[in-house]
């Protein structure tokens, strides 16, 4: 149990990445909050990464939505209640309840997940619920399951922290799990963990790694099954363990033996050279504390449970799991989505870590009191919209995610919503891509966001965590669990969904995972289905499993570790070696796509940045949607260096800022995942990507689309800083990012200095800029124009522009524009493009605000060490996700030097 | 009438001769009068023996401070120059509040009415110009004052008592400074322009406009297209009539529509008139003896009305008369100035042309405007208002008619050195 805090301070959640940190919050009284790290909580002891740091920007209510609304008009909750039970009894009854769908969040907290999750499968009796986690970590959970009979993590952070060796496999670590990077490289700093980084893409996380393997994309399972051949046959198999403890070695290793039968073939797939391969198995087969972390590199493929098994199958021949420092350890991306899989929370899950056999269906009938209680599997994510774009499903609920943005070939889903009888949409933010869609009628209920909603979410290492209210909600936002339960109650169950607290079913959930388990199920939180509401405020975070009577004298007792006793949750208790498939893309490259694009996250973003595109600091580090493109590939594609390309698949397209570096193979691209419509005029990944579903686990590929790609000549670059948000010209490419005081859009235009003037003298005449005045500095023979709109002292706005050759940066104008009322020297530099004082550069380290050539200043000026720039600057001081960075700045420096 | 003990002492080689000096008489004793003497005496120390006479009771004083002076931003000691022992010193005969009355060539001869007759051997003729009166009913009426010398700025103070209304006819720089230098004193003070903006010589519309701007916020109501009529007042100054019937009343009346050179005696001499004195490019008279310079001059057609043509008339007639290489080609236009602490530059073509184009920078609230005119990639005219730090450069440019090599300097000043090597 933890200390508590004093008052106002409040310990809670981060809503980000599945490493789920502690976090300290403390309430400003004026609807904002200080942040810091919860140095008790296990997952951080105090750390933040650099989006942790930066929740305190994140709070403001700009965009949220407020209040129910139905076809767009501004409804009580009561009437948007009636009109969404009133439309799911009717298209029940007349199409069948499996018309009927639930597209849930691992942004939900665990108590939301198990109402909805409740009320479609007992008492709706739609089979119909996925979740976004079908995105993210579905293929871990299938791989688990084919492994050891449950979706079970086997290991915890810790063993991260005793680890000598540690692999990580499509996981950009120190971008998307930064603390967890900073606990493994404390490792490395203190025992000497090495760390072997398997990626398609030179990551940041590459960078630091000791050993990279650059694996051509969707081979990881021809490198670790020719892993799995070289344990056995150079006498690394754990003899007792796999006797005693598993099944299946002979069927896989054959298949391994097949897709991989030396070193030259694994070498001659992957790409990857022989030397550097031996090199890897030699370290593996050498090392017992190991620990292979894999995230969304392998789980968002059409082979991602293959994928997931193939790295299970080297621990298992080895034994090394469930002991400390080892163990194969899935890093999830969302902050909830163990929570959801723990609920049941998904299409091919009934509930509690059960599934679909009769006795199972029937406990959990029992148990809920279910009238209509579901027999079987629905439709996964990708499955479920396609039947969305069939007519088969007539009404369908969005909670808390944005699948417009996110989900493959988004552009077709967004048009199926029309043929929608009900579209009812879960949300905070009002102008996300989601909320803005529409059915034949459309339902938006207004959501808590964090630091409003209470309950609880699990992280990667089972670890259930309180995420705790400290601001009232705004408008008329509710918690999503008592919408729900509304329409239970309105559908006519009153009993099941009488829920009064987060806590009330906290409980029925811990309850449900104890209810005739007696050990034969993992997930069991038995030790909690009487918790008090007090004690529900105060005994978190715990591991599960926590089973009645778990600890000494009966106290409850989480586990940090499982399998350790060689016992799985299959029928006979042993682990299963899988026999996987020959590697290959779903998709391969053509003439007309010759590229293999690939996605992921940047560093200070999170999902479709309806959160994170609120803070300025988050926002500085990477502006606009870009494309990495490997040198070679440039010239011949005419592309340039921060110029823009169109970015073509068979589903879509992007426009894109081109970002030249040697981190993506030639022949691969990179394009992040985060910028949808409200923030850039043209860069939803989703809507490029075709997301051929894993045939286990129905997760998707994103991360391998056959595309193309050629320069777009626009005329002109730009940028525009406002207050508030306004609507970019239809035509321009444009991308939006929060910055101080205001936002900040950069632009490119195929109009002429001369016509954009023009736009804003007619804008200045308008009667929104009403009484502003305009000052500009306008050279149209040379196509340059930049401009200012004051009210009086204070700055409104300001634009630049100039041929797209000489794009203008707009880091000093960011900087002056953070002043409300620039001085004359300002006002002057606004105009001039030209800084009055020196440029800070873009932003490396968004933590503390310091920009690469304050950095570049300090590594001239002797600093030769991330320590030493750190003292000086602080940059890398607190999350130390740009430590990577300023590494490379470091060693170019020494590179000049030399 | 004063006169400067007079220095015999010679420096010139020609005085140790004991050849006689060639006598040269300076009529004027005004900016550019004082300029040339000054270069004449360093460049030649006691090559001629000079006198000097000027028609203004004080010798030589900074002109272009009435204003200031009649703001009180400065006093009248501010004003001055040289003392008279510099003219001493510099073996000047210095005679002032002497009008000269007739130049007689024939003779070598300029006369002060009935009290000097001086004879030269070289004559310079710097006698400025004569503030224009409009020719409307009641210009004569007490209170009707122009604003040109000393003895205006006295005539203005004492009218200026509190309470009372100024109306300042002029928006040219002198009525402009005129107006702000009474709108200091407390007096209520419109300007009335006859143009659509301020300065239309030296300023483009959105520049004049600023400086309108600026006049306001300096209490000085402006009012354009404002064509008197005429003024009226039983036995002085009442009111000013506009042809559009507004009445405008008003205890005082400044007249500043433009100056016309002073040509009657050179008229009279028998010179070669134009607008001005015309004069060669060693700024010599249709009589080879004689010299004009400043803004009695006409040179290539042009007369100037501001400061630094003049001196550059002077610098050139000094060097011509020490024997050296000289040649005026003509100052481009340009303009610098402060009105009433707004700077304002103004130098070659101030409207856009067809065929060239126009950069402009413009931030009205910060009272700053600046305008290049480029033609194929040359400077062809420059405004500035609010900071005209580029002025030089825009100078030696539109003179020089060199390409612009770099636009953004000359907009908005060099860049700051970078803090690090590329």
């Amino acid at each position: 149990m933890t200390q508590p805090v004093a008052a106002p301070t409040v310990r809670t959640t981060c809503p980000y990445c599945g490493v789920g940190c502690g976090v300290l919050a403390t309430p400003d009284g004026q609807g904002g909050a200080t942040i810091a790290g919860d140095s008790e909580h296990p997952a951080n002891f105090g750390r933040l990464c650099s989006k942790g740091s930066a929740l305190g920007e994140t709070l403001s209510l700009e965009n949220r939505l407020l209040h129910p609304q139905v076809d767009g008009a501004q409804v009580s909750w009561d009437a948007a209640l009636d009109t969404v039970a009133k439309k799911l009894s009717a298209i029940a009854a007349e199409h069948g309840p499996d018309a009927i769908a639930f597209y849930l969040s691992g942004q939900l907290l665990t108590e939301d997940y198990y109402v909805a999750n409740k009320l479609a499968k007992g008492f709706i009796g739609t089979p119909h619920v996925d979740t976004n986690s079908r995105l993210c970590m579905s293929s871990a959970v299938a791989a688990h399951r084919r492994a050891f009979g449950s979706d079970t993590v086997p290991g915890c952070y810790e063993d991260l922290d005793e680890a000598d060796l540690i692999v990580l496999v499509g996981s950009n670590t120190a971008w998307c799990h930064p603390i967890l990077f900073r606990r493994m490289a404390d490792a490395k700093e203190r025992r000497g963990t090495k760390f072997v980084v398997i990626d398609p893409r030179r990551t940041q996380t590459a960078q630091e790694s000791d050993l990279f393997l650059g694996i051509r994309p969707g081979t990881d399972t021809a490198l670790f099954s020719g892993l799995l051949v070289y344990l056995s046959d150079h006498g690394f198999r754990d003899r007792a363990f796999v006797d005693a403890h598993t099944a299946g070695l002979d069927g896989a290793l054959d298949r391994a033996r097949q897709i991989a039968p030396d070193l030259a073939a694994v070498a001659a797939v992957t790409g990857v050279p022989e030397a550097d391969i031996a090199a890897f198995y030699a370290l593996f087969a050498g090392t017992r504390r190991v620990v292979t972390a894999f995230s969304q590199g392998v789980n968002q493929s059409a082979q991602g449970t293959d994928k997931g098994n193939s790295i299970i199958n080297c621990h298992l021949i080895t034994g090394r799991i469930g002991e400390t420092g080892m163990g194969p350890f899935s890093l999830t991306g969302q902050p909830n989505a163990m929570g959801g899989r723990e609920v049941g929370g998904l299409a091919n899950m009934l509930a509690a870590h059960m599934h679909f056999t009769p006795e199972e269906v029937d406990r959990v009938r029992r148990y809920w009191g279910a009238p209509r209680i579901i027999t079987g599997e629905g439709m996964k994510a990708v499955a479920l919209f396609e039947a969305v774009s069939r007519g088969k499903i007539k009404a369908l609920w969005v909670m808390g995610t944005n699948p417009l943005v996110s989900m493959p070939r988004a552009d077709a889903i967004r048009e199926s919503l029309a043929g929608l009888d009900l579209y009812v949409v879960s949300e905070a933010v009002a102008d996300s891509d989601t909320a803005r869609g529409r059915g034949r009628t459309t339902v938006l209920l207004p959501a808590q966001a964090w630091g409003e909603k209470d309950g609880t979410v699990t992280n990667s290492e089972r670890r259930i965590s309180r995420q705790r209210r400290f601001l009232t909600s705004p408008g008329e936002a509710r918690p999503d669990w008592a919408a729900l339960a509304d329409v239970g109650r309105r559908l006519g169950h009153g009993r099941a969904f009488a829920f009064d607290s987060a806590a009330a079913i906290f409980r029925e959930h811990a309850g449900l995972s104890a209810y005739e388990n007696n050990g034969t199920r993992d997930f069991d939180l038995g030790a909690l289905a009487e918790i008090s509401d007090a004690a529900y405020d105060v005994t978190l975070p715990v591991q599960w499993p926590i089973p009645k009577r778990s600890g000494f004298r009966g106290a409850p007792q989480g586990k940090a570790r499982l399998f350790g006793d060689g016992r799985f949750y299959t029928f006979d208790r042993r682990a299963r070696f899988v026999a996987v498939q020959p590697p290959g893309l779903a998709q391969e490259v053509s003439e007309a796509f010759p590229f293999v694009l690939n996605t992921g996250r940047v560093r200070d973003h999170w999902h479709t940045m309806t959160r994170t595109g609120k803070s300025q600091r988050l926002s500085a580090h990477r502006a606009v949607p870009f494309v990495e493109v490997h040198p070679e590939d440039v010239a011949a594609r005419g592309l340039a260096d921060g110029a823009i390309a169109r970015l073509t698949t068979e589903h879509g397209e992007a426009e894109l800022e081109v970002m030249v570096t040697d981190a993506v193979a030639p022949g691969s691209l990179f394009m992040p995942m985060h910028w949808g419509s409200a923030f850039a005029s043209k860069a939803r990944v989703g809507a490029l990507v075709r997301g051929m579903p894993d045939p286990v686990s129905g997760q998707p590929e994103l991360k391998a689309a056959p595309a193309s790609i050629a320069p777009v000549a626009y005329r002109a670059r730009g940028f525009l800083l406002t207050r508030r948000q306004v609507a970019m010209p239809e035509g321009w490419w444009w991308a939006r990012a929060a910055i101080t005081g205001g936002w900040g859009a950069q632009f490119a235009t195929a109009d002429s200095s001369r016509a954009v003037a023009l736009m804003v003298r007619g804008l200045i005449q308008s009667e929104a800029l009403s009484g502003c005045e305009l000052a500009e500095y306008a050279d149209h023979a040379r196509d340059r124009y930049r401009c200012a709109v004051y009210d009086g002292d204070r700055l409104v706005a300001c634009l630049a522009y100039a041929p797209a050759g000489e794009r203008p940066g707009w880091e000093a104008a960011k900087a002056l524009f953070a002043t409300e009322a620039p001085d004359a020297a300002a006002r002057r530099a606004l105009l001039s493009g030209r800084a009055a004082t020196a440029s800070a550069g873009p932003v490396v380290c968004a933590c503390h605000g310091v920009g690469a050539d304050v950095i570049a200043t300090t590594v001239a000026g002797g600093a030769t060490s991330v320590e030493a720039v750190g003292a000086a600057c602080k940059a890398g001081t607190n999350c130390g996700s740009c430590i990577p960075e300023i590494r490379k700045m470091l060693a170019a420096q020494t590179a000049r030097a030399a | 009438m004063a006169i400067s003990p007079k220095d015999t002492r010679g420096h010139d080689a020609r005085a140790g001769s004991g050849l006689p000096r060639e006598r040269l008489v300076v009529v004027g004793n005004g900016m550019a009068s004082l300029r040339f003497l000054e270069r004449l005496t360093e460049v030649s120390p006691g090559r001629f023996d000079i006198t000097c006479i000027g028609a203004e009771p004080t010798a030589a004083y900074n002109r272009v401070l009435l204003s200031s002076l009649l703001g009180g931003e400065v006093d009248e000691a501010a004003c001055a120059f040289r003392g008279l022992d510099w003219y001493a010193d510099h073996g000047i005969r210095l005679i002032t509040g002497a009008p000269v009355t007739q130049i007689d060539r024939e003779n070598g001869l300029v006369i002060v009415g009935e009290t000097h007759v001086l004879p030269f051997d070289k004559l310079v003729l710097a006698v400025g110009s004569l503030p224009i009166r409009l020719p409307k009913p009641g210009m004569d009426l007490p209170g009707v004052i122009t604003f040109r010398d000393l003895a205006d700025v006295v005539a203005i103070r004492k009218a200026a008592v509190q309470h009372a209304r100024a109306v300042v006819i002029g928006g040219g720089l002198l009525g402009l400074e005129a107006a702000v230098g009474l709108a200091r004193l407390g007096v209520e003070t419109t300007l009335l322009h006859v143009m659509d903006r301020l300065m239309e010589r030296q300023l483009d519309h959105h520049a004049a406009g600023l400086v309108k701007r600026a006049m306001e916020a300096r209490g000085v109501q402006v009012i354009l297209k404002a064509d008197t009529d005429r003024i009226e007042g039983a036995s002085r100054v009442e009111r000013l009539v506009l042809t559009d019937g507004t009445v405008l009343p008003a205890d005082l009346v400044v007249m500043s529509v433009g100056v016309r050179p002073s040509v009657a005696l050179a008229k009279e001499a028998g010179l070669t008139i134009g607008r001005g004195i015309t004069v060669d490019d060693r700024m010599t008279t249709s009589d080879a003896r004689i010299f004009a310079l400043g803004e009695c001059a006409e040179h290539r057609g042009q007369i100037y009305g501001l400061v630094e043509p003049a001196y550059e008339h002077a610098e050139t007639l000094a060097r011509h008369l020490s024997g050296q290489p000289a040649e005026y080609r003509g100052t481009a236009l340009s303009t610098s100035l402060k009105v009433s602490g707004l700077p304002v530059f103004s130098a070659g073509i101030v409207d856009t042309p067809d065929d060239a184009e126009a950069i402009v920078l413009s931030d009205p609230g910060a009272g700053l405007y600046r305008k290049l005119l480029v033609r194929e990639g040359r400077l062809i005219g420059a405004v500035f208002v609010g900071d005209i730090a580029e002025q030089g450069a825009c100078k030696d440019l539109i003179r020089s008619g060199d390409p612009i090599t770099n636009v953004d300097d000359l907009m908005f000043g060099r860049a700051a050195p970078e803090p690090l090597a590329a």
